[in-house]
């Protein structure tokens, strides 16, 4: 059964049709890689599956589940986690409050027993702080947890951002453009916790990215976007090959 | 040395809240000692609860402002509020209930709760805005409390409550009745119980909810959303209840400020003064100058801006021309990066450690 399965999905801003008949499916556990020149949709289309944006025409279904229209919070309460292409942190919170805002939702105390230290205040923060730490761990940011975010590396901040993702526990990852402004090893580095993460939490993973080392490298799928449509869909190789793909990124 | 060690051992929030409180605690015996002995003046006497109730607005207006990171200007129309309900149900009981030890707990639980409930009402109506928008909203709402208190009359006789917007004589008491709530008179003979000790417990209480509230999970949802309100939202957090919670929690405080300041006179009216624009500022103040977010700060500011004019009596009209020069003066030296790194290399303790090195080299 297909973990994300969206169809004729689409969207104008006034005479602008930015997102047109997307089709798409996410078997569970797959890598798919999201390319397309600058402006072809990628980011608009990440807005409508995490709820930013509402679609004009077609649907969506997570797990069985439809969540055409939903907001951005009962979509993310559903399942999908998304970072985005400008990095968005917490930046006045240590990394370890990131992470912690992350499990939210699945770890919870009422406003009250907060304020009066009621016992179920210790002891789901002491559950919490378990939980945030083996993801920090993973992320290899357990030695940074009670620094600022924003004080964190550039390399660093990206990688928290997967981390709160994570931690919301979704069924599935959307990664805006996750090695944007990395160095080689970082990219490197990158990669091997994206495929490390998909085996340890069991996530499917949705990802733009420009560096094409890394596409090739990792994403199973590959769906080509342009000027809001479909130009490719399938294996790396065949769509990195496709003369259509390589006309649109390079020109004739 | 082994009760250090314990010290030590707490997380970093926890040693932050022993250390105010008991800076609190020792200036209250401070204070209370000098009280004894007659040192302090009548003047500094009569400061003492003030001082208690500004340092719980500017802590309570610190959670709107600094916390959730949104600017409320009508913080005063809270506090009016409170102090209005707290000393109407004072008023009216001051028969029934004789003990003040049961009657002014009850009157601020009133105060703080008839405060929250318009807080929460405003707020889901004016928290839609942000910015400029939501402070100019939040000034009016504040305006408008204090104006339609002034215009309302409330008496109670045999048959129960009588309300009127126009005068007393509309109220059309029976002989026996009793107005308590007389406009723009407002609501005379409340009983004088806020006492020093009993406003600075509140202070503690009122410090004590917000930290822990800042280092708990609907806490942290707050100051996500402070911070990144698109991230906090794909995370999965709902905003709206959030904002929400924490502008009804900072106008129960609030509430809890106004109560104690009503017990604390004889005659309640809703003047521009104490309840109007002016005021409201006044409290923000103290929080920008103490430090968005730091709960510390704004009670440390609330006390020394509260003091500053007092000293400066002696200056007579040009007293409140200092107060803006020194008011200026303090922001720069809290704030410009300059003063906050030549403060990093000049710390107490700091300096106390090179002079001793030097003294040991020079022995």
């Amino acid at each position: 059964m297909a973990m994300l399965s969206v169809k004729n999905l689409g969207i104008s801003f006034g005479g602008l049709r930015a997102v047109d008949s997307f089709n798409i499916t996410i078997e569970k556990g797959e890598l798919y890689g999201l390319i397309g020149p600058n402006g072809a949709g990628k980011t608009t289309a990440f807005n409508l599956l995490t709820g930013v944006y509402k679609p004009d025409s077609g649907v969506i279904t997570l797990d069985g589940r439809n969540i055409t229209g939903l907001s951005t919070i009962e979509i993310n309460k559903a399942g999908i986690a998304r970072t985005f292409q400008n990095i968005r942190l917490f930046k006045n919170m240590t990394v370890l409050d990131n992470v912690k805002i992350g499990l939210h939702n699945n770890y919870k105390y009422s406003t009250a027993s907060g304020i009066l230290r009621l016992p179920s205040f210790f002891k789901t923060e002491k559950l919490m702080n378990e939980k945030a730490f083996d993801i920090l761990k993973v992320f290899d940011l357990d030695q940074e947890a009670h620094y600022l975010s924003a004080n964190l590396p550039y390399g660093k901040q990206r990688k928290l951002e997967i981390a709160r993702a994570l931690a919301t526990n979704p069924k599935m990852l959307l990664l805006d453009e996750p090695a944007a402004g990395m160095n080689p090893s970082e990219t490197e580095e990158l990669m091997k916790t994206i495929t490390l993460i998909r085996k340890k939490y069991d996530v499917t993973i949705l990802l733009i990215e420009h560096d094409m080392k890394l596409v090739a490298g990792i994403c199973e799928k590959i769906f080509v976007l342009n000027f809001g449509m479909e130009l490719a869909n399938g294996r790396p190789q065949e769509v990195l090959n496709n003369p259509e793909v390589i006309k649109a990124y390079l020109g004739e | 040395m082994k009760q250090w060690k314990v010290f030590n051992q707490l997380n970093k929030s926890t040693r932050a809240n022993v250390i105010t409180i008991g800076v609190i605690a020792i200036i209250y015996v401070l204070c209370q000692l000098l009280i004894a002995v007659g040192a302090l003046s009548n003047l500094m006497q009569g400061l003492l609860v003030p001082l208690c109730y500004y340092s719980i607005l500017a802590v309570s207006l610190n959670l709107t402002v600094g916390i959730l990171g949104e600017l409320s200007l009508g913080h005063a129309g809270f506090m009016c509020i409170g102090a209005f309900s707290g000393a109407f149900f004072s008023r009216l009981t001051e028969n029934t209930i004789t003990s003040p030890w049961i009657r002014f707990p009850l009157a601020i639980m009133i105060g703080a709760i008839f405060a929250a409930l318009f807080g929460g009402l405003i707020g889901i109506v004016v928290l839609r805005l942000r910015g400029d928008y939501l402070a100019i909203v939040t000034l009016a709402f504040g305006e408008i409390i204090k104006n339609i208190i002034n215009v309302l009359y409330i008496g109670i006789d045999g048959s129960g409550f009588h309300f009127s917007m126009k005068d007393s004589l509309s109220l059309g008491l029976a002989k026996d009745g009793d107005i308590i709530l007389n406009g723009a008179k407002g609501i005379t003979g409340t009983p004088n119980d806020t006492t020093f000790t009993i406003a600075a417990l509140f202070l503690i209480v009122v410090y004590l909810i917000i930290t822990n509230l800042v280092n708990s999970r609907s806490g942290r949802a707050i100051q996500a959303i402070r911070d990144n309100r698109i991230a906090a939202e794909s995370v999965g957090i709902d905003i709206t209840k959030f904002k929400i919670l924490a502008f009804t929690l900072s106008a129960a405080m609030a509430g809890i400020a106004g109560v104690l300041y009503s017990h604390n006179i004889s005659t309640l009216v809703a003047t521009p003064k104490n309840f109007g624009y002016n005021m409201s500022i006044m409290i923000l103040v103290f929080v920008v100058l103490g430090g968005m977010g730091n709960i510390r700060g704004s009670i440390i500011a609330a006390v020394l801006l509260t003091l500053l004019p007092e000293y400066l009596r002696f200056m007579q009209d040009y007293r409140m021309l200092i107060y803006a020069i020194v008011l200026i003066v303090m922001m720069i030296f809290n704030w410009n990066p300059a003063c906050i790194a030549w403060r990093k290399n000049h710390t107490i303790k700091g300096t106390l450690l090179s002079l001793l090195k030097k003294n040991r080299k020079e022995a």
